[in-house]
């Protein structure tokens, strides 16, 4: 069943081709390729690794009690797919074709793979305020990373959107350079878990606008302030800023599968029930591109795992050999390794 | 290694007036984005060579120009041809778009 080794060839068809490498596309990875389906993971050109490599410290991920640098768990998580023998190109899906029972993936570079199966962890984007002048300001004050811009803001007034974890995380890093830190949360209190709420809560820099929204950036070549309105009076104010740090959640990376599988209201992949299974034969979605609750790199890449072993079940289920009864045994053939793991 | 490092005090003399058009990224060692982009730039600079130079700035060493092009957000890739910035790129942006950027600029410089 397995075809390693064969040279790429626009018709060379694989068992499976894996979209994304966040959590969930390498781990997806690890196992595909210990079960000896030698998977070709589409990484992203300039997206490789996920939004894992935005962060700083990851504190949560079990197994690193001091913590571990977020690029620095993904170069690991991207290593240990390569071991067994992913491969991982530096490129962009730019379109798909998955209704066939061959399914199609064309990268950026104009490259075509062909596989049986297709796993797809495109992941999550940042949700912008959806404001007129946010594009023409974005890169000019307005970010979506505290971590990458931060630095820029140094004795400046800052602006968070969000009442989030995350929009506190931002607030909180973002305390380290500027004078001053105004949390915008359309409620009266936060969101964030008790921990992060009340670190916000603490520290002197950082004041809230409660019941508030931005409605309006003002700037010319660079951010100098933004209109909040009231949501319960529906009065407007003005608050001087230089930063516009938006941190109001994301929303799915499904441009790219519009039309070929079904998607929910939200535009996540919908999945069979626990499975990682679509609509589709032979097309599996995991991470945060179908999670509308967790989204942790922790439950990526379990979803991640479990979208392999659905990947692997469906491709073991196309060859006549396997008795239908437990396709267990076919997952122990095709790699005798997989019982250390279990 | 075909990228040069460029700072405050040799700007002009690697950008500016330079001979062929210069693709500029600002950058800096904290950046994970940037990380992402260095290597793509790093394989373009190589297809390119001769016809266009790619230079890295790192902000934090070098606050004079991460001010004079107002930059707020890395990483940041700006197009220079004879002196003139033509064009900016905001953000890790896909090698195809870079790319793209890349054959404007050679465009605009009318190579």
């Amino acid at each position: 069943m397995t075809e390693t080794a064969v040279q790429t060839t626009a018709a060379t068809v694989r068992d499976l081709v894996i979209v994304g490498s966040g959590p969930a596309g390498y781990t997806a990875a690890i196992y595909a390729a210990r079960a000896g389906l030698a998977p070709v993971v589409v990484a992203g050109s300039v997206t490789a690794g996920g939004a894992l490599m935005n962060t700083t410290e990851v504190e949560n991920f079990p197994g690193f009690p001091d913590g571990i640098q977020g690029p620095e768990l993904m170069d690991s998580m991207q290593k240990q797919a390569e071991k067994f023998g992913a491969e991982v190109l530096w490129d962009d899906a730019t379109s798909v074709d998955l209704t066939g029972d061959i399914k199609v993936v064309t990268t950026g570079s104009g490259d075509v793979y062909r596989a049986r199966a297709v796993i797809l962890s495109t992941g999550s984007a940042y949700r912008e305020l959806g404001l007129p002048d946010e594009k023409r300001l974005s890169g000019r004050g307005v970010s979506w990373c505290a971590t990458c811009d931060g630095f820029f803001f140094r004795d400046q007034d800052i602006v968070v959107v969000g009442g989030g974890d995350s929009a506190v995380e931002e607030a909180t890093f973002l305390t380290r350079f500027g004078r001053s830190v105004t949390m915008v949360h359309r409620r009266d209190q936060l969101r964030a878990s008790k921990i992060m709420a009340d670190r916000a809560a603490a520290d002197p820099k950082i004041s809230f606008a409660w019941n508030s929204q931005v409605v309006a950036i003002h700037g010319d070549e660079k951010v100098t302030g933004v209109t909040l309105q009231d949501t319960v009076t529906g009065e407007t104010r003005e608050l001087a800023a230089t930063g516009l740090f938006v941190a109001i959640g994301h929303v799915p990376r499904t441009e790219l599968l519009v039309g070929q599988v079904d998607l929910d209201e939200s535009g996540y992949v919908k999945v069979e029930g626990r499975s990682t299974r679509t609509n589709l034969p032979g097309v599996f979605a995991c991470g945060d591109v179908v999670d509308h609750t967790y989204r942790q790199a922790i439950t990526a890449a379990g979803s991640g795992c479990a979208a392999a072993l659905d990947a692997q079940h469906f491709l073991a289920s196309l060859t006549d050999v396997v008795d239908p009864v437990s396709p267990g045994s076919a997952l122990v053939s095709a790699d005798a390794g997989a019982e250390d793991a279990r | 290694m075909s990228t040069i490092d460029v700072t405050d005090l040799t700007f002009e003399a690697e950008v500016l007036r330079s001979d062929v058009p210069v693709v500029v990224e600002f950058w800096a060692p904290w950046c994970g984005p940037c990380r992402l982009v260095s290597p793509v730039l790093e394989e373009l600079s190589e297809e390119y060579a001769g016809r266009l130079k790619v230079v890295k700035i790192n902000s934090d060493e070098n606050l004079g120009l991460t001010e004079d092009f107002k930059v707020q957000s890395i990483p940041f890739t700006a197009f220079f041809a004879r002196g003139e910035m033509e064009n900016s790129l905001v953000g890790a942006r896909p090698k195809a778009v870079l790319k793209q950027a890349f054959e404007e600029l050679l465009t605009a410089a009318g190579a």
